[in-house]
């Protein structure tokens, strides 16, 4: 079985007329890129892939995860991960009840916070568990969002834009750590950006979409 | 899971615990219009009932009544509403009438109507204020100002009523509106606040609370409780003579009631159609008026006049409840004196025992009808997010439906049916034609807090292998907490305030807070009134009070849902 998140011919379309058609692999810890300016599909796509695509799409082509073909399953049964440029963190939930929510059940209570314990230890933030999540910096909330994703152990990670909302000093930091968590988990990771430096500090391959000429709004991308 | 199963289901019952009642009653009605009522021995069809309806001479009077008070009465608060958040929206002054307003709305009808029966009434306190110094009274003037025949207390007790529902429906719509930028750009091409306002901003705020005015139109011109307490008797409106005629011992007499609630209906249709046609002459005519580029000379004066209008409106609530207070405790309290001789807990120990009673009654009717309402509103939205589904502008008329079709012309109907079919009129019925008011209020109010969740929060928990029904109970119902509860709060209140559908469905024999109080009109003993309009008034606002409370309490320590 091949390892590793595989987009089949995948076209999302907008109220029947084709958005964006990606045909492309991804190996587990390996980084692929999608950059282009907004508007061409790129977050519709990732929708897509998580199984959550709105109302107004539609898409054929499948997606395959692990040898799987994941395309129809629900949702919730993907184990795709997927972190967005806000760190939409539970607001009615501690940091520690977030990262609880994330992590597989089962275990014995000591266990659990144990290994939540040990989750927010990596990340530098020893302590924070009874904290509200409001109360948290920028940076530190990117850090408690990546290790709830992690503690859920995807498959594969998405990410959307996930550094635009952080200032320069923090984005480099926090992304090296998401970098480097996904691929010690050696997780496939397919990023969408409009931020060259976040593409080029993925390392891995990039692929630019769409000089958005009105005549040609399709943008395609095959594996050359 | 047998809740997946259901869930789907959930829309459909919906419609049919909205409509059904509202199809039913209707049939209940026409049939003895015509002169079929089995269960009395007749059958028709014939036109009887309605030669009858047509012989009664107060028919005219009555038929003037319903749409004089109602089209004045909506026409008044619409005014009033749209000129004060024109004139004045968006300033201090606004966000002071918006508070005051707001908790108004939860104040029964039939509470602010006693109100303010006690307020304006000759011997009320207004007069006694105002007496002996300035009017010289030493005795009530014998003045029929409470109940006179044109109907202007009732129209009166209306439009304070009306106020708050439309204008928490306009700062609702005012919202999608881009209001504030329309009124910038017109103020800076030299037009006055109000007209500004006027004239960019209430046609796309009026296209968005449509549906609520006609509701009030409705309501207005078929309205029972206000108009037992505060309207003339000789004739009533068209709506207390149904009620009248239904409660008369012979069988027979329903045809006759029967055929009023179908001309009532038929009033209502007639005067939903011409306010359509007034919309189109008032858009003409308010075209004419841009083009003719006038900025407005007399804005402050116009916003002045709206402004106290809309305070004496909120006072006139907010005394009303005042006064029930103090004749609720009050011992003796002569005329002209301001206050009683002396206060007493002897009104609470004597009128205390039974209002628990009916307060037990009322809260068991209404903890079951909202929360029906709130689990078959929750369904259908969250139906509605699962399986990606538009809601089309047309659907959210069925929700309004049973706002439009008159009490009056369904709910004697429904009686008669279940009497015909040998139901048994009682606590569940009630609950369930509750259900049919409490449910569109519920639905609105909680529809769009639910569908501006964001959806990723949705996404996350499902990537974080979260199900479905997980996503529903552990994190969308608990971030929407203060809106759930105020929906339900609303339901509550909805269903507290309901005075037609416990008297004609409960068959006299279910006794809330308000068909108790509503049935101390007659008698006029104020200390008891003022015992049950509080009693009322308070089992209609507690539950808002707790819906912000609890919320704040759960939450105290999450800031991230302060102001959520």
């Amino acid at each position: 079985m091949d390892k590793g998140l595989s987009l089949r011919d995948v076209t999302v379309f907008k109220d029947r007329s084709p958005l964006i058609r990606v045909d492309h692999d991804v190996a587990p810890g390996d980084v692929v890129t999608i950059m282009g300016p907004s508007g061409v599909g790129k977050s519709t796509l990732l929708a897509f892939i998580t199984g959550t695509l709105p109302g107004d799409f539609t898409a054929t082509g499948t997606v395959w995860l692990d040898g799987h073909d994941i395309t129809y399953a629900a949702a919730h049964q993907r184990r795709v991960g997927i972190l967005f440029q806000d760190d939409l963190l539970f607001p009615h939930l501690s940091v520690g009840a977030n990262l609880a929510f994330g992590l597989r059940p089962g275990g014995s209570r000591s266990d659990r916070q144990t290994r939540i314990d040990a989750a927010l230890a990596e990340v530098g933030l020893d302590g924070f568990a009874p904290r509200d999540p409001a109360t948290l910096s920028g940076g530190q909330k990117a850090r408690v969002a990546l290790m709830r994703m992690l503690l859920s152990e995807p498959c594969a990670l998405l990410l959307d834009e996930p550094f635009a909302r952080l200032d320069a000093a923090l984005r480099a930091q926090v992304r090296d750590m998401v970098f480097d968590r996904a691929r010690s988990r050696a997780l496939p990771v397919l990023m969408v950006t409009h931020d060259a430096e976040d593409a080029q500090a993925a390392g891995g391959v990039i692929i630019t979409l769409g000089d958005e000429s009105p005549h040609n709004r399709i943008t395609s991308v095959t594996q050359g | 899971m047998s809740r997946r199963r259901l869930l789907p289901l959930l829309p459909a019952l919906t419609m049919l615990a909205l409509l059904g009642p509202v199809v039913a009653g209707l049939w209940g009605t026409v049939l003895p219009a015509f002169g079929h009522l089995p269960a009395a021995g007749l059958t028709g069809p014939s036109l009887d009932p309605f030669r009858d309806l047509f012989g009664w001479a107060g028919l005219p009077r009555a038929v003037m009544l319903s749409v004089g008070t109602g089209v004045l009465a909506t026409v008044m608060s619409l005014a009033i509403v749209m000129l004060v958040t024109a004139g004045w929206s968006g300033t201090r002054v606004f966000g002071v009438l918006e508070r005051l307003l707001s908790p108004l709305l939860a104040v029964p009808h039939a509470a602010a109507a006693f109100g303010l029966a006690f307020l304006i009434a000759p011997s009320g306190w207004l007069a006694r204020l105002a007496s002996p110094g300035l009017t010289g009274w030493d005795r009530p003037p014998d003045l029929l100002i409470v109940q006179d025949s044109w109907g202007l207390a009732m129209t009166a007790g209306l439009i304070v009523k009306e106020v708050p529902f439309l204008l928490l429906i306009t700062l609702a719509a005012l919202g999608q509106a881009d209001a504030q930028r329309s009124v910038r750009v017109a103020q800076a091409l030299g037009y006055g606040r109000l007209t500004g306002w006027l004239k960019t901003v209430f046609p796309r705020v009026y296209a968005q609370i449509r549906p609520p005015v006609y509701v009030v139109l409705a309501y207005a011109m078929s309205v029972v409780d206000v108009a037992v307490i505060l309207g003339p008797n000789t004739p009533p409106s068209l709506s207390v003579q149904i009620v009248k005629l239904m409660a008369h011992p012979d069988l027979s007499y329903r045809l006759e009631a029967a055929a009023g609630a179908v001309l009532q209906l038929l009033l209502v249709i007639g005067a939903l159609l011409v306010w359509r046609l007034g919309e189109g002459a008032v858009a003409a005519l308010g075209r004419r008026w841009i083009t003719a580029g006038a900025r407005g000379k007399a804005d402050p004066a116009v916003a002045g006049l709206a402004l106290v209008a809309g305070a004496v409106s909120a006072l006139a609530v907010f005394l009303g409840l005042v006064v029930l207070g103090v004749w609720s405790v009050a011992g003796f309290w002569g005329f002209p004196d301001a206050l009683p001789d002396r206060i007493t807990m002897a009104n609470w120990l004597r009128f205390g025992p039974g209002t628990l009673q009916a307060l037990g009654e009322t809260a068991l009717i209404a903890v079951v009808a909202a929360l029906v309402a709130l689990v078959l509103t929750i369904g259908c939205l969250e139906a509605e997010y699962r399986h990606k589904l538009r809601v089309s502008q047309r659907a959210v008329w069925v929700l309004y439906i049973p706002l439009l079709v008159p009490q009056t012309a369904f709910l004697p109907g429904l009686q008669t049916l279940m009497l015909t079919l040998g139901a048994d009129v009682g606590r569940v019925p009630v609950m369930l034609v509750h259900l049919v008011f409490v449910l569109p209020y519920v639905f609105l109010s909680l529809a769009d807090p639910f569908r501006a969740w964001d959806a990723r929060m949705g996404v996350i928990a499902a990537a974080l292998r979260a199900s479905p029904d997980r996503i529903l109970w552990r994190v969308r119902l608990p971030m929407l907490l203060r809106p759930v509860l105020t929906a339900f709060a609303v339901g509550l209140a909805v269903s507290v305030g309901q005075y037609l559908a416990t008297l004609l469905i409960g068959g006299g024999r279910v006794a809330t807070l308000t068909t108790e109080a509503v049935a101390l009109a007659s008698g006029g003993d104020r200390r008891a009134i003022g015992v049950y309009g509080l009693m009322q008034t308070g089992a209609a606002l507690v539950p808002f009070a707790l819906a912000l409370l609890i919320p704040a309490l759960v939450w105290r320590n999450r800031k991230g849902l302060r102001h959520g």
